[in-house]
Order: structure tokens, then sequence, then C-alpha cells
């Protein structure tokens, strides 16, 4: 410790303020106090004593409570990529084949994106935050394995650029970044992230697909009204299906929830309001019929899908969604039924979870607003006893 | 049977160096102080000067807006000193005691008699009016106001507090007296806050203080379900226009002795609390006495050195060990300061010596441990992110971050709306404690209620 704490000691003067590197000073400090805890103690009046959590510790719970979506997803990659040319592989190949995919998406994502944040940081004298270090984790998860890396960093410019820093940065943004990436991808370059190719690596150029094998992701299936190809249930919530690198485990990301929601991180209120928005679209979408879709037990879409990991990671990001008790049960159980809406009636895009999210991010500071004003006509209406 | 309130919000901090229920030997001390600072928002005038002599009961300084207002020396003896901060802002006036108290003695004669004007009078003259604190604003009161109640807590939930009901064992007679003397200045009622613990206590029930006004609320719950401003939350809330004035236990008894004996004493039970002391116990003192009498009392372990607090750990005020124990104070706290660089803290796994509220640490796992907490902030300041966090410490129904951004923001109108005539710095002091993004909340509440006051009053 004290021979770190030397090295750090001789490189301050040049990277403060007025120093040879002064102009990194932002960076410097990111790394100082990722080593060390900063020594700064409380002021003279106040609290004297403090939590011991801060934002890196919650930070890096959600990104302890991601690894088993990201290594489920490592194995899927190479799972599904030997299924589709047909040749039998072992579970070490799987899961390298999947982890040799995955590793240069997340070190683009992170690389890009914490660049821009050290960057415009600095350029505001701020400390970096350490929002990133989750969403550069989530964005390669919801993307397609074989979306091109130079997309995937546009994404992540126009998330961070755009979703964040022009708001102020973490805390300030309206929409959750990932999402936002994973929107420019959607909406820039459709036919990366769209179709029934672009989910299995190595499946649109292949010359030596199995026979027989679509890649058609459950999503399209069942948009297509061919329930009847739907994947084994059990498959599904496995997760043994093709589908964005870290959405299609429903367990997997159960146990990211139940980190989650054991530190008290995430908002379990939201995860259970939007697995009932699903439910309550979901059934009236039974009662009324017509489709093989429409007919789908409304249970099997929180199994499909992005729906699990938009639930558990994205809908109850802490800076977009609700902040208010009342309104984040509001919140969930919009987004639940939105996104069911849109998987059923919008032909164009069979995932409704993603556009879900954001219009909800748009709308939860009005939520949060009737929220509020009905607790100060509550104290309006309050009587004083004399 | 009493009214209990069940508060399900808060959070108990458990630190070593509970005080144990003895009375400690403390020498006499020499000098005492008196420091304009403890009185929010106070323009002093000063009266005295360096050399004059002061009787107990003697005025220091008055208010410069109010000058009936006036601020009186606990112990009779000579000021040796003015101290002066930036801008000759006055800090302290000093008395140097002598071994025997002469006391003013003020008529209170037949006062039960007495109308409330005649009463207050007695109070304003006597020196004691700084006693009543009113809510909105925390500010003390003023003596034109009548108030729709008067709020007294009687258990101090906050950590190594001090616990009424074996301070004020010897002094019940004078709480009764107290009381009394409060039941005649509002017009509403004498509200007392007791916890359930007290629910048997021999002090703290109606048939001892048989007052026609007299209203107990027993409150279950962890901090603050002791803090005054919760109390009044639950019991009697302050709307827009309503005046609440609070006064401490230990000042309610001070009055009676006042109504008792015509005299100011200002003695009064105090705990000497915390890791760093070496037996903490209570003791009984002079409002303003200085910390060095403890001197030997206090660990000095490494060179981190300690923090000395007047007040609890969570509101109080950092004094030097040359310091003087706060006017509402009764609580003296040292804990380790905190100067000293974690390496990789927020990543160990276990880190079994810091206390969190989030089971993102397992401090859960032994609820009863007593922590050792310093004054580090373990962590860096940064923007509002986590949400939902403040909720849980603030068992009133009020918003605090959208409180707080409303003040940030300077919006008035949204102040008031959110409830800042409610609530002052002590009962947002644990919504700064859990805070994740290390946010200095309660400074941020006092400036937003300063600001509140500047626009009212102009």
């Amino acid at each position: 410790m004290g021979l770190i704490k030397e090295i750090f000691e001789k490189m301050k003067p040049t990277f403060s303020k007025g120093g040879k590197l002064g102009m990194l000073s932002s960076t410097f400090e990111a790394f100082e106090s990722f080593v060390f805890v900063p020594d700064a103690v409380a002021k003279s009046k106040g609290s004297h004593i403090h939590d011991s959590i801060d934002l890196k510790r919650t930070m890096s719970v959600v990104i302890i409570a991601l690894m088993p979506a990201m290594l489920f997803g490592m194995w899927n990659t190479g799972y599904q990529h030997f299924l589709s040319v047909g040749k039998d592989a072992g579970f070490v190949d799987m899961f390298f084949y999947g982890f040799l995919k995955v590793l240069p998406l997340i070190a683009v994502s992170y690389a890009v994106g914490l660049a821009i944040e050290f960057a415009s940081a600095q350029i505001r004298g701020h400390e970096v935050n350490e929002g990133y270090l989750v969403t550069g984790m989530i964005i390669p998860l919801i993307m397609p394995v074989d979306v091109p890396l130079w997309i995937l960093a546009l994404s992540v410019i126009f998330a961070v650029i755009i979703g964040k820093e022009i708001f102020g940065g973490t805390g300030m943004n309206i929409w959750n970044p990932a999402l936002l990436s994973r929107a420019f991808v959607f909406f820039a370059y459709p036919s990366k992230i769209s179709g029934d190719k672009i989910w299995i690596a190595g499946l649109e150029n292949a010359q030596n697909v199995a026979d027989g094998f679509s890649g058609a992701t459950p999503l399209s299936y069942a948009a297509a009204n061919e329930i009847d190809k739907l994947p084994d249930t059990v498959d599904m919530f496995l997760g043994i299906i093709p589908g964005c690198i870290g959405e299609t485990s429903t367990l997997a990301i159960l146990l990211g929830a139940a980190i989650l929601i054991f530190t008290g991180i995430a908002s379990w209120k939201i995860m259970l309001s939007t697995v009932a928005g699903a439910l309550f679209a979901g059934f009236l979408a039974n009662m009324f019929g017509g489709t093989p879709y429409l007919e789908m037990p409304a249970w099997q879409h929180l199994i499909m899908g992005g729906f699990a990991f938009g639930a558990v990671f994205m809908a109850t990001d802490p800076v977009t969604s609700s902040q208010t008790e009342t309104g984040k049960w509001i919140y969930g159980f919009l987004i639940g039924i939105v996104a069911i809406i849109i998987r059923l009636f919008n032909p164009g895009f069979p995932e409704g979870m993603m556009m879900a999210i954001l219009l909800m991010n748009t709308f939860a500071p009005l939520i949060d607003h009737c929220v509020i004003q009905s607790n100060v006509k509550k104290r309006l209406k309050r009587k004083s006893i004399l | 049977m009493l009214k209990v309130i069940k508060l399900k919000k808060g959070l108990d901090i458990k630190l070593k160096g509970e005080p144990e229920k003895i009375f400690g030997a403390a020498e006499k001390p020499l000098k005492y102080a008196l420091k304009p600072t403890d009185f929010v928002g106070l323009t002093p005038k000063l009266v005295v000067q360096e050399g004059d002599k002061v009787k107990v009961g003697s005025p220091l300084f008055l208010d410069k807006n109010k000058p009936e207002i006036k601020f009186v020396s606990p112990v009779s003896g000579t000021i040796s000193s003015v101290n002066r901060g930036e801008k000759r802002k006055l800090l302290s006036v000093v008395i140097t005691s002598d071994a025997v108290e002469d006391y003013i003695k003020h008529d209170v004669g037949d006062w039960e008699k007495m109308t409330r004007e005649q009463i207050i009078n007695i109070i304003l003259e006597s020196g004691t009016f700084p006693f009543f604190i009113q809510r909105p604003y925390g500010i003390i009161a003023n003596p034109n106001d009548i108030p729709k109640a008067v709020f007294v807590s009687c258990f101090d939930s906050s950590p190594l507090a001090v616990d009424y009901d074996f301070a004020m064992q010897y002094d019940a007679e004078y709480l009764k007296k107290g009381i009394k003397v409060l039941s005649k200045l509002t017009n509403g009622n004498v509200n007392l806050g007791i916890s359930k613990k007290m629910l048997n206590s021999k002090i703290f029930n109606t048939e001892f203080l048989d007052e026609k006004n007299l209203v107990i609320t027993a409150f279950a719950g962890k901090h603050p379900s002791g803090n005054v401003g919760v109390q009044i939350n639950c019991v009697n809330p302050i709307n827009k226009g309503d005046i609440v004035w609070t006064i401490k236990l230990q000042h309610a008894v001070m009055l009676g002795k006042l109504f008792e004996k015509g005299i100011y004493d200002a003695s009064k039970v105090v705990v000497l609390a915390g890791s760093r002391v070496e037996r903490p116990c209570y003791f009984r003192l002079l409002a303003g006495a200085p910390v060095s009498i403890f001197s030997n009392q206090i660990k000095k372990e490494d060179e981190k050195g300690n923090r000395i607090i007047s007040g609890n750990v969570l509101s109080g005020s950092q004094i030097s060990e040359d310091g003087f124990l706060g006017f509402y104070d009764d609580q003296i706290c040292v804990i380790p300061e905190g100067n000293y660089n974690e390496l990789f803290g927020w990543a160990k796994p276990l880190r079994m010596k810091k206390f969190s509220m989030s089971h993102s640490y397992f401090s859960w796992i032994m609820p009863d441990k007593k922590y050792d907490l310093d004054t580090n902030y373990n962590g860096s300041v940064r923007a509002f992110v986590i949400n939902g966090q403040y909720e849980k410490v603030l068992p009133m129904n009020i918003y605090p971050v959208f409180l707080l951004k409303a003040i940030l923001a300077g919006d008035i109108d949204k102040m008031e709306q959110l409830g800042i005539y409610e609530v002052i710095e002590e009962d947002f002091a644990l919504c700064e404690f859990v805070c994740t993004s290390k946010i200095d909340v309660q400074k941020i509440l006092r400036d937003g209620i300063d600001l509140m006051i500047k626009e009212m009053t102009s």
C-alpha cells in the first residue's frame, strides 16, 4: 500500500492543475480514487459519519449481477454458432468461441464510452462518474453478436454524448443510455439488428448452414404467428435460443435480479410491476384472441426476447425511472403493457421492450409530477389541530 | 392508554462508546463560553467587554433585530475574551468563572396567576427565551407569536444519546413545573413525545405531569423517531402560516427551575461518549462548559487524530480540543478522524469495520454489532443518482430529493409545497448519512430555509 501511495503522490504534481499534464487531472483523479478511497473527511457541521456505500460499490454490484447473463451469453453464442453449422463441439469450445466473439464488443464499448466520459469530465472540470461502467457492459449484451464494431462504436458515441453528456452527465439524463445506443443502431442500421440471420455468429455470410436451420428468434416466429415453431419453454427459460447476447437466458437474468433486489440496488417494485403489466396486457390479448400470437399464453412473453433483461437491468435504472415509490408501480406497469402491445400489434418490430422503456423514460417525470402533486394537495388539505 | 405511533422508516446506527449509566465527576471548569454561532440566523449585539464582571444571568449579547431577546451568562465571573472571526463576526464570549456563583434574582412571585405576557417577560428578562425554537425554520422563536402548540421530545434516538429517563430522575419536579410554564404559553396543547420504552416511566406520564392541555404520545421506531420534527409531523403537522414552538427537554427543566427558584440555573446532564472516550458516561455540567476538562478522558491512539463533536454524530458541530459545549447540546462525542486512504475500499467484499444500511456490504449479518465509525466520506461526491434511499430513513410524508432539488433550483413555491416548513437539518441528517452520492444534504436544506426566511421577511 505504501509503495502505490508513493507512486500516486509522486505523479500528483504533474497531473494537477498547472502541472505538465494538468489537462489530464480528471483522468488522474479517477484512477486515484479507483485505487484509493479518498481521504476526504466530513465537514465541521453536518453528518460526521457516512455510510460505507458509494457509487463505485453500487455500480460494481450491478456489474456482478450482469455476470451470469454475460457468461451465459458467451456460451450461447458458441452453442448457437455450432448448432447453425451442424458441428458438434464441447462446452469449452462453445464458451471460448463466444468469449472471443463477445470480448471485442465489450472492449470497444468500454474504450469508446470511457474515452468520452473522461474527456467530458475533463472539459467540465468534474470528476469522472461511474455510470458508464454499467452502461458499457449492458450495451454489448443487448446487441446481436455480429454487429460490426464500428457501428457499435458509433452507437456508443451517440448514446454517451447525445443521451447523457449534453444533459450534464450521469444522474441528469432522461433516457437510458444503453437503450439509446440500441435504438440508434435500430434506426440507423436496421439491417444489422433485425431479421432472422443476424442473431447467430457467422450465420449471415455462412456457406455451410445446417439443413433446416433458420436462426429466427422466438419473437420473430411469434410475430409471424408461427407459434408452433416456438422452442420448448424450458429452452426459452434457460436461454438456449437465438437473440441478443445477454438477453436470452431468463434464468441467468433472474440470478442477477436476485442480487439486485437483495442488495437493494435496483427496485423490486419496478421489476414486479413490469411483469404484472406484461401479464395484464397478455391476458387481455388472450381474452380477445384472434390470431395464434394473441392467443399465446401471456406468461410466455416473459421468457421471450429482451423482456426479462429490460425489466431487471434497464427499467430499473435509478436515473431514468420514476423516482417516487408510487410512481415506480405505475411506471413499471406501463412498461409491461406497452412492451406487449408493441410486440403484438406492431408488424415492423417484433421486440417492444426497448421502445416501451424509452417511452416510459420520457413519461417518468410526468408520473412523478402527478405523484408529487397529490402529496402537495394532501399537505394543503391537512387540518391543523388547535 | 397512550397513543403509540409506529414509525417503520429510520435507521439506528450502533456505535462503540455508548455512555454507561453512571455520573462521572468532572473537575470544575475555569472558563465557560456562550457562542452566538449556536443560534441559527442570529445577528448578535455585544453588550459586555473584556474585563467586565458578570453574574449568572447577566446579558452578554442581544439579538440585534429583537433586542428583547437576551443571551445571558451561565456563570458569574469576568469576561476574559471576546473572540471574533472574519469580518469581525462574533464567535464567542468567554467568561472566567468565580469560585462561588452569584445569581441575578428574578421576581417570579405568584407566577401561576400571571398573564401569558407577564410570563413571557420573565422568560425574556432571565435570558431563557432562546430555549424556544420555532418551526418552521428552526430559529429562535418570536416572543410576539402565540404558537399553535408546544412540542418537547422526551427521548433522543440518535446514536450515543442521553437516556432522559435515567438523566431526569433528580429533576422530575422541575420538569413538572417547566411543563406547567409551557402550558401557559400556547392556546393549544403541550405535546410530549416519549419512546415506547418509556411507557412505564414514573416521570413521563399524565398522572405525574398533570396538566390540562398536556398530550403525551409514544413513538415506536428507529432514529429519527426522537426528533421533535418527526413527532410534530405525526401529531400536529405544520401547515403554511402555522407556528409551533419546540424546546429541549433539559431546557424545560431549566425553565422549571427559573420559576421555582427565580434564577437561571444552567446545569444540565451531558454525556461524553464515542469510541475515543476512555470511559463514556454521564456528567452534570453548566451550559457552555469547556471540553478541555475531559482531555484526560480522550484516547490519543494514532496520528489520525480525533474529532470532538458538540451534539450528536449525525448533525452536531465539530469543536476543537479547547472548544465549548453548544447551547442546545447535551452530548459530546469523540470519534476518530477519517483522513486516510483506503486501498480498494469500495471493492473489498467484506469491509467488516464499516457500516452500511445497504446490503451491498455485509453489516446486515450482524445487526447488533457496534461500529467504530470515523469521519471519512467513504467515497467521492456525485450528482443524485440513486433514488428511494432517503425515503427509507425519513418517516415523514415528504419527498426529500424533490425538496432538495427545489432548493437547489431556488424555487420558493415548490419548496413551500414540498414541505420545507416541517423540516430542519437534523430531520434530514440520516439522508446525508446514507447518501450514495455523498451530498451535503443538511447544508443544502439550511441554505433553502435561509432563502425562505429571506423571501418571507422581505
